[in-house]
């Protein structure tokens, strides 16, 4: 296989990870906000950990993303 | 249409797409460009340029709130909650002991969040080119470092070699030392990276989507009527909705890196 096409083939598959990130926080917002709903009044007390679960989730999908971006252009 | 512009698009037409990757070089400005240290290139930047600018901005904002007015104006009140906002954040994240940190984060917070925005403004309609110094990893890997310094800093200062019991959580059974003390030190250690790379990537990844979208925008729109009703259309209403969630994650950037810069400095403070 062409060098060239493999790193663009490699970009492509870096794109699955960004796809999979996404699930991981809509699944961190999904459980906030079903547990949000059960108890309204604890909810604003655990915004700071959702969004620590927030950065942790979204950090591996950022990660795929620069790995498709070394593979284009670097 | 300004004729400047219509060159402009001509030529990107004529290269056949936009360069999504061209609005993040460095250049030196006016006469700067061959400044130099020891052979060290030291050039003022368009980078260090809009540095300034929201270094200045945020100066100017904070001090036009703190005129200390028994009633406060509106101004006062908007720089109140932002103080208010970050103190409350220390206060649950570090506890008492993190006054003393407020005036870091709070900084870290106002630059990184002003310099977000300012990036973001559509300043090219009147042909000045924001700059959005976050979007680089040497820019944000400074920041990063020094939020590490501190946590290194005070952890070695406050507890000194017990420090090193980070590593080891609270009613670890001694015979899983050897696989959790290596795993918290590896986590310890990419924290810094990890700050920097999600800060820097955010911003690029939006930066580089919106010109993305404007490159079909323009090429759309050059292949007349009918691709410009297909492929233009959508995509300028899709800039504008991009535009709304780059807003948005400026937004939550900033404030994750203030909260987890606040986690770190209380894990050294506490340790577990």
């Amino acid at each position: 296989m062409d060098a060239e096409a493999a790193k663009l083939l490699g970009a492509g598959l870096a794109a699955i990870g960004c796809g999979l990130a996404a699930l991981g926080v809509g699944n961190v917002f999904a459980s906030f906000l079903e547990g949000a709903l059960r108890n309204p009044g604890a909810a604003d007390g655990q915004q700071g950990r959702l969004f620590i679960g927030f950065a942790g989730s979204e950090l591996l999908g950022l990660l795929a993303f620069v790995i498709a971006i070394l593979l284009i252009v670097g | 249409m300004a004729p400047r512009y219509e060159r402009e698009f001509k030529v990107a037409a004529e290269e056949g797409k936009v360069d999504p990757m061209h609005q993040f070089t460095i250049e030196p400005l006016g006469s700067w460009a061959n400044w130099d240290m020891n052979g060290v290139n030291i050039a003022f930047t368009n980078s260090a340029l809009w540095m300034m600018i929201t270094a200045i901005l945020v100066i100017v904002f904070v001090q036009m709130g703190t005129k200390q007015q028994l009633i406060p104006g509106r101004w006062q009140v908007a720089v109140e909650s932002l103080t208010g906002f970050i103190d409350n954040l220390v206060q649950s994240s570090i506890g008492k002991e993190g006054r003393k940190y407020i005036p870091y984060i709070f900084t870290l917070f106002t630059f990184i969040l002003f310099g977000n925005l300012l990036g973001l403004l559509p300043l090219g309609l009147v042909g000045v080119h924001p700059f959005t110094f976050t979007s680089h990893f040497s820019v944000t890997g400074v920041l990063a470092i020094m939020s590490f310094s501190i946590v290194l800093a005070v952890g070695f200062w406050k507890h000194g070699l017990k420090f090193f019991t980070l590593f080891v959580p609270h009613g670890t059974p001694i015979f899983m030392l050897p696989i959790i003390a290596p795993i918290e030190f590896i986590s310890f250690m990419v924290r810094p990276f990890s700050l920097a790379l999600r800060l820097f990537v955010a911003m690029m990844a939006g930066h580089i989507l919106l010109k993305v979208f404007a490159g079909f925008v323009i090429s759309g729109g050059l292949g007349g009527i009918g691709t410009g009703l297909i492929v233009s259309l959508p995509s300028i209403i899709m800039m504008v909705a991009i535009s709304a969630l780059e807003i948005l994650v400026a937004g939550i950037q900033a404030y994750v890196f203030a909260l987890l810069t606040a986690l770190y400095i209380n894990d050294a403070e506490h340790l577990h």
